[in-house]
């Protein structure tokens, strides 16, 4: 049993087992309230779901792609929980969570804010029913995402998906995705102020 | 039955810092700073921060809960600050400490980070004796406060009203070629310095501005005082004094800020100043506190170093005051609230 946190888009907090299913959900597309929101969520999946930290196996977060602010308060969350509950945290590409359902070639796309998309290439479902991922996740301005799969946007990643989908990785014996948040874009800073010594305030 | 046992989680700038207390009893102050990542800019950038922050998280949880020598079932409460800070950094602590008071079980305070380095002084040997003036001076905040009830009674007399002190410093350590941080750069250039070779303005202390902004602070004219007298001397073709550059621009900033806190004392009626802050470190500044309370007879409190800087531990104390004055818990759905007034100790 697994409780699953992903704040790549909204926010989405459920608690999935690999032989009764999805046990709760509860999610947002809100994006502006991830720090809010996601404590009440915890609470109310672990109740609804009737289980306490100690009965769960692992916490599994989604590492994005998404905007780095509520990104990270999933992955904060989560690790914070699980370190709490003494249990694992296993790590899964969000936009898996969204292909998952996706037997066709598909192109996943989410906003990236700031006029610019986040983007995965996936060729389908393997033998254990894991998204075939092929290119990507990778950033980009509208007209210039990767063409020649069908386009499927989506708004939020489902939290019940993306835990159910960390089961099925760990059935299959598979490696879970790495740790690292999928921020793709650099912190915004100009270094030239800092190594020029800043500008004259004197004309 | 002993003291409730708080772990605290501070992330509202550049330092993660988790700490554990047992009521006023100090058990562990763990701090990762992501100040090295920062030196390059010449400044704190938030996103590097709030980034550094969600790596160090777990790390820190770890070495303090080593380090108090006490395991997670001993944990009573958790405490974070929700706010005055920057977005995106709170955000990695609110989210975390939600998440592990819930895996724990335990109840979560929500507390301000400002009330929090005056909470640090709970920690030191000798009581809080309130009423206290708290001057709170770092790179991101100067602040003087009116402390009646830690938990209680909160007043905000003054803040800066451009640049934090310690942004200052960074400022023009940078136009000095110093490095990053400025404050222990300038301190360093400073100490050959003469201090009254070139004087500096001192924001916000002439009459008419006294009359509007007494208890507030300005530092952004100083800094560029300073910028137009270097550039002056570099247009000359002459060189720089830097050691009584550093030296004068660190007087007037010492000068206003021992200045404006004194005179609140002595207004209010309240012989009792406590510093808090990461500016604090500055020799200067102990030095010229000391020297104008003594002659003003207020009693100066200045916390150890480790809990002047933004820390864990201070979260901690000021979660456990809360814990023990029975107050309520602060729920789950509490936000990061960049600009938490310092009236508001407790979300």
């Amino acid at each position: 049993m697994l409780l699953a946190i992903d704040t790549s888009a909204g926010t989405s907090v459920a608690v999935v087992d690999r032989d009764a299913g999805v046990l709760a959900e509860l999610s947002t597309d809100d994006t502006r309230r991830h720090a809010e929101v996601i404590g009440p969520f915890i609470a109310q999946a672990l109740e609804q779901a009737d289980v306490t930290a100690q009965r769960l196996s692992a916490v599994a977060v989604g590492t994005g792609p998404g905007p780095f602010t509520g990104l990270r308060v999933g992955l904060a969350a989560a690790r914070a929980f699980a370190f709490g509950a003494g249990k694992p945290v296993v790590h899964v590409v969000s936009h898996d969570a969204i292909a998952a359902t996706l037997t066709a070639p598909a192109l996943v796309v989410t906003d990236a804010r700031r006029r610019e998309l986040y983007w995965t290439a996936y060729d389908g479902l393997d033998a254990d029913g894991l998204p075939i991922r092929v290119d990507g996740p990778g950033l980009a301005k509208p007209d210039e995402l990767p063409t020649g799969r069908e386009r499927h946007d989506a708004a939020t990643v489902s939290a019940a998906a993306l835990g159910l989908l960390a089961e099925a990785t760990w059935a299959a014996g598979r490696d879970f995705a790495s740790s690292e948040p999928l921020y793709l874009r650099s912190p915004d800073v100009t270094i030239s102020a800092a190594t020029t010594g800043g500008r004259r305030v004197t004309q | 039955m002993s003291a409730p046992i708080v772990l605290g989680i501070e992330t509202s700038c550049d330092e993660t810092g988790v700490g554990i207390v047992r009521g006023t009893e100090l058990l562990a102050n763990v701090i990762a700073s992501s100040m090295d990542e920062h030196a390059r800019y010449g400044g704190v950038v938030p996103e590097v921060a709030a980034r550094a922050h969600l790596e160090a998280l777990t790390p820190t949880l770890t070495e303090a809960l080593e380090r108090a020598d006490v395991t997670l079932a001993d944990i009573d409460a958790v405490a974070v600050t929700s706010g005055p800070g920057l977005a995106g950094a709170l955000m990695v602590g609110v989210g975390a400490a939600k998440a592990l008071a819930l895996s724990l079980g335990k109840p979560l305070y929500a507390v301000n980070h400002l009330v929090g380095h005056v909470g640090a002084d709970v920690l030191s040997e000798e009581e809080l004796e309130l009423p206290t003036v708290a001057l709170l001076v770092s790179g991101g905040h100067t602040s003087l406060l009116l402390v009646r009830d830690l938990i209680d009674d909160v007043e905000l007399l003054g803040e800066t009203i451009d640049d934090a002190a310690g942004e200052a410093f960074d400022k023009v350590a940078r136009l000095l070629g110093l490095g990053y941080p400025g404050g222990p750069a300038i301190d360093r250039a400073a100490a050959d310095g003469d201090p009254t070779a070139i004087r500096f303005p001192r924001g916000l202390t002439q009459p008419k501005d006294l009359e509007r902004h007494r208890y507030d602070f300005s530092f952004s004219g100083l800094k560029t005082a300073v910028a137009r007298w270097v550039e002056k001397r570099q247009d000359a073709g002459e060189d720089v004094p830097v050691a009584d550059v550093a030296a004068g621009f660190r007087e007037a900033v010492v000068d206003v800020l021992t200045q404006k806190a004194i005179a609140a004392c002595t207004d209010l009626g309240v012989p009792r100043l406590l510093l808090g802050g990461g500016v604090v470190a500055n020799r200067r500044l102990r030095e010229v506190a000391q020297e104008r309370a003594d002659a003003a007879g207020v009693a100066l409190r200045i916390p150890p170093l480790d809990l002047c800087t933004d820390n864990g531990a201070m979260i901690a104390a000021l979660g456990a005051q809360l814990a023990a004055a029975g107050r309520a818990p602060s729920g789950l759905d509490f936000a990061a609230d960049s600009t938490l007034p310092v009236t508001t100790v407790q979300v």
